[in-house]
């Protein structure tokens, strides 16, 4: 708040309608300021050296604009409003040969602001070009790698391992370990996504036929939300990801549970939902580990219990929301590509069981 | 002998004479009131509904193409406001996905080819030939066609969306996504089809445009005295000649991947669906500028007459356009920086969008200077230019910040661009426009616009604006994606929304001050004269509205600034045909007079072409075979309008090359 008093002070001396400009213009500033503080979807808000690089150039362009724009601003005020009521008495002759030395005067004064353009846009550019690099550190193969699947509305995961059987496979949620680089491979199954946590890191595209590299990497543990930036269809707006970033003894705790098959239903009504599922349509799109299910057109659904939202982190992931989605999506996100699921109440309270059993 | 026997004048029979080609009528052959009305008779469309449909007059043209224009921009505005509706709380359910999605594709399409370009290529018809000193468009018959595709292609846009057929893959059509496989049925088809309408009808304006400005100027209107509204639009019109050829390749390509089964976009058949994105941005980034550089024009006109001063840096204002219009043509990856191309090209195209800030730059500091160094006059027009600085400059200062691509991966496809480019576009084109028709209004109708009520409509406009768009920088760097139905209350958006759908409605209520002043103005207001403003170029030389024919002697212009400079005995030509509709055509650098030709007369024949295309277009959504059909309808249109000239239309004078040395002399003298 300092800078702020300061500039309000350098234009105290300045015309009314100058100080209103500026007064707007730093409310708008403090309103950037503050709103930088909270939102766990912000790029003013980085939790990590990719995003925190980013904000820096940001904030360098925010200062060295405003300063531009509350100079044009000013020159403009100035040209129409210096010396109004003398110029206003002249007469309305066009002037068609302007005083050659003033002309001159103001030629030299616009080359000099030219210059000054150069020079800000050849700072900019050097900037950008040194927070690029900043974004690209040399490829470490040992980092951790995971592949991202852009689908009409949610994010299939999968972290890459050797051997292929300790591949871990979820969606819409993902855990990364805090302060180390996190490699995403990113390609899409149908139209164009966008993959972006704001948070965290700038966005990339994700294109059939295309692998697009991501890296970046979380600083501190936090949740962190991200969402499909690029239009791709009805529910568009609706294709949110989380993404968890915790110590690595939790990460590595997380992705050795994730590895293990479903767990087995434990009571009856487990079972009754066990069987639910199997001769439900539910068994031709999902895939449970440990069961005959294994569709792969939606989310995986194997440690579903263990996930905070469901829906693409659209609903958080309690029993009545689970419930509801699966009676009928249609009314929460429609358009999805999940059919209504008729169920009686005393199918779909065993399926609840059931996959709420899904830890 | 007949013609005394049935009492007729000398003039009469000379009028007749002159018609069954046995005698010409040229200037100063006939008193001046005689002329006037043989001049009107000889370039005035016919009464009635006929010849009103088949007018090839740049003027009626060119009103027919802002009014309609305008029209497309209120239907736009009106779904601007329904979205604005539906964001303005979270998980609202005033509009669906469905809905949402159309009308957003339709707002922004709407905006784009139905509004912005038609309207600055309006301006240019009507107005470039008054300016360059010239009786009509140098091909009217292709500009009636260029507005009546237009028109067509508007209402079956229109048409198709109320059946609920209108395209929801965004103006911008991504595949795969408005593929085959994504998006069944005829949505994307008709989107495709209007490119086809949109991008014929304005290639067409272009040409008449360059042609009239390069070939027809009034002698003495070298090229470094042309008005800077004319330079900005013979660069317009450039630009459309080199841009829209990629989108017409793309929308053919995306029709036939969807009509005949082609795979230029499908990845898995060897096609890629960044090419559509590279051929679509290829034409998309010039398109900013094809709206952009109308509205310097406007600028640098309205600066003029309102400093009193002629405009200081005429030679750096038309270069720095001029560069616009090249480096216009080298950011298109700016749109697909987030695609993950190499990183050395990406930033060649970083250094390239900064550096199109040089040539703006350098315009914005001409116009202070020049109202620095004048004696501003706060008339409506001037405060609208005065609104367009504000929130121009502000625009494209976001514009640099994206034009980095660490920063832009940041904020590319958020509310950040939206609220980016509607400053830039809205500041740097809607603004000046309403300038505009707020200056060349009189011009138009012979009368003024209201004052007090053209200033509400810029408070209104202004302030609505800034409320409904500032918020949405934030909205944007707060994580908001663009072209969402909807959002989770928790995001924490709902407040910022709620401030911008106000602002939305101040900014509507703004319009409709604008609509009421035009409607009570064109009947009621003050009588214009033929130059209201003091203002110096040719336009404002003649009558308001001018008559059909432009003028009654075609100028001869002595200084850049036509009406400021003219003195008392300043030349005219004189000599050109009256009884049939000769021109006067110059040479392009230095405007002496070259030769005369003959312009068509009114014809319904770019009317019954227009319709030709329009049915081929329409039925190629749904089969091929309306190809071959249609060039059977085109045909038919076309030999209709090449077929030879009737004997009383045809004024050939001698082609030049005929001409003795002595009958050169003798046009030379004419013309001088």
């Amino acid at each position: 708040m300092k800078k702020v008093s300061s500039e309000q002070l350098a234009v105290s001396s300045e015309r009314k309608a100058v100080k209103r400009l500026c007064c707007l213009l730093l409310t708008a500033h403090c309103l950037l300021l503050t709103s930088g503080c909270r939102g766990e979807q912000s790029v003013l808000n980085p939790a990590g050296p990719q995003a925190g690089h980013v904000s820096r150039l940001w904030w360098l362009m925010f200062y060295v604009e405003a300063g531009v724009f509350l100079l044009v601003c000013i020159a403009v005020l100035l040209a129409i409003f210096r010396r109004r009521r003398e110029r206003k008495k002249s007469g309305d002759e066009p002037d068609t040969s302007p005083d050659p030395q003033r002309e001159q005067r103001m030629t030299r004064v616009i080359m000099g602001a030219v210059g000054m353009t150069l020079v800000i846009l050849f700072v900019f550019l050097i900037a950008s070009f040194t927070t690029g690099r900043g974004l690209y550190s040399p490829s470490d193969s040992q980092a951790l790698s995971i592949k991202i699947t852009g689908h009409q509305w949610w994010w299939d995961v999968e972290y890459d391992a050797v051997p292929a059987s300790n591949i871990v496979h979820t969606a819409n949620e993902i855990h990364i370990p805090v302060g180390q680089l996190v490699k995403f491979r990113l390609t899409a199954d149908d139209v164009i996504h966008s993959f972006w946590v704001p948070n965290l890191s700038g966005k990339k595209d994700l294109i059939p036929g295309h692998e697009i590299i991501l890296e970046f990497q979380a600083n501190s543990p936090g949740e962190f939300r991200g969402q499909c930036a690029e239009f791709c269809g009805y529910q568009h707006a609706h294709m949110g990801l989380t993404i968890i970033a915790e110590p690595p003894d939790k990460f590595y705790e997380w992705m050795n549970g994730q590895r293990t098959p479903a767990a087995q239903p434990a009571n009856e009504s487990e079972q009754r939902g066990q069987q639910v599922f199997l001769n439900s349509p539910c068994i031709m799109c999902h895939t449970i580990r440990g069961t005959d299910a294994g569709g792969r057109l939606a989310p995986e659904l194997t440690h579903l219990a263990s996930r905070k939202t469901i829906a693409a982190s659209t609903l958080p992931n309690t029993r009545g929301h689970l419930g509801g989605w699966i009676i009928n999506s249609q009314e929460i996100k429609p358009g999805n590509h999940m059919p209504p699921v008729p169920l009686s109440s005393e199918e779909l309270q065993a399926l609840l069981d059931y996959l709420g059993s899904l830890k | 002998m007949k013609e005394e026997e049935q009492g007729l004048t000398t003039k009469e029979k000379d009028e007749n004479a002159a018609r069954r080609g046995e005698q010409a009528l040229r200037e100063g052959d006939l008193p001046e009131e005689e002329e006037r009305r043989l001049l009107e008779k000889t370039w005035g469309d016919k009464p009635g509904f006929w010849g009103w449909v088949t007018s090839t007059n740049h003027k009626s043209i060119g009103k027919r193409f802002i009014i309609t224009a305008f029209v497309f921009f209120a239907l736009g505005g009106i779904l601007a406001a329904l979205m604005r509706i539906q964001l303005a709380r979270p998980e609202n359910t005033f509009l669906g996905p469905d809905a949402y999605n159309q009308i957003f594709t339709m707002h922004g399409t709407t905006m784009m080819f139905l509004f912005a370009i038609p309207v600055m290529e309006a301006f240019g018809i009507y107005l470039v030939p008054l300016m360059v000193g010239t009786r009509n468009v140098a091909f009217p018959r292709l500009a009636s066609f260029s507005y009546w595709i237009y028109l067509f292609g508007g209402i079956t846009l229109y048409t198709f969306f109320i059946l609920n057929i209108g395209p929801d893959m965004g103006w911008f059509s991504y595949v795969p996504l408005a593929g085959p496989e994504f998006s069944p049925g005829k949505r994307v088809d008709i989107w495709s089809q209007l490119i086809n309408f949109t991008e014929i009808s304005a290639l067409c304006a272009s040409i008449e445009i360059i042609t009239t400005a390069f070939k027809m100027r009034a002698p003495g209107l070298s090229l470094n005295r042309v008005p800077i509204f004319v330079w900005a639009m013979v660069i317009m019109s450039f630009m459309v000649t080199f841009a829209m050829p990629a989108v017409m390749t793309s929308s053919l390509f995306l029709t036939l991947d969807r009509l005949v089964g082609t795979h230029f976009y499908n990845q898995a058949e060897g096609g890629d669906p960044l090419l559509w994105q590279h051929l679509f941005w290829f034409f998309g980034h010039p398109e900013v500028y094809i709206v952009f550089i109308p509205a310097l024009g406007y600028v640098s006109s309205i600066i003029q007459t309102f400093s009193r001063r002629r405009v200081f840096g005429y030679t750096a204002l038309v270069l720095s356009m001029i560069a616009t219009g090249f480096i216009g043509f080298g950011l298109w990856v700016h749109h697909m920086f987030a695609t993950g191309l190499p990183q050395l090209g990406s930033s060649f195209f970083t250094a390239a969008s900064m550096m199109i800030a040089i040539p703006s730059g350098i315009q914005i500091f001409c116009w202070i200077a020049t109202l620095w160094s004048g004696r501003p006059r706060f008339k409506t027009p001037l405060i609208f230019i005065i609104g367009f600085f504000f929130i121009f400059v502000l625009g494209g200062l976001t514009g640099i910040m994206q034009a980095s691509v660490p920063l832009d991966l940041q904020v590319h496809d958020t509310f950040f661009v939206v609220a980016h480019f509607h400053y830039v576009l809205i500041g740097g084109s809607v603004f000046p426009l309403f300038a505009a028709f707020h200056y060349w209004f009189p011009k138009f109708t012979g009368r003024m616009l209201s004052e007090s009520l053209g200033k509400l409509t810029f408070w209104l406009m202004f302030i609505g604006f800034n409320i409904t768009f500032f918020p949405m920088h934030q909205l944007g760097l707060q994580g908001m994606p663009r072209r969402v139905y909807t959002y989770l209350p928790q995001m924490g958006w709902g407040n910022l929304n709620l401030i911008a759908s106000a602002g939305a409605f101040v900014l509507t209520l703004g319009v409709l001050v604008f609509v009421v002043n035009v409607l009570k103005s064109r009947r009621g207001g003050a009588i214009a004269g033929d130059n209201p403003w003091g203002a110096d170029t040719l336009e404002w030389g003649v009558s308001s509205p001018p008559p059909s024919y432009n003028f009654f002697r075609l100028p001869v212009v002595q200084g850049r600034e036509a009406l400021w400079v003219r003195t008392e005995d300043a030349p005219v030509v004189e000599g050109l045909r009256t009884d049939c509709r000769e021109i006067l055509v110059t040479k392009t650098l230095d405007a002496e007079p070259d030769h005369k030709l003959t312009l068509p007369h009114s014809a319904p024949w770019p009317l019954m072409m227009g319709l030709a295309a329009t049915a081929t277009f329409i039925s190629s959504c749904f089969t091929p075979w309306a190809l071959p059909g249609g060039m059977v309808l085109a045909a038919i249109a076309l030999i209709g309008w090449g077929w030879p000239k009737k004997k009383d239309e045809v004024c050939e004078p001698p082609p030049v090359e005929e001409m003795s040395d002595e009958e050169r002399k003798r046009e030379a003298a004419r013309a001088q």
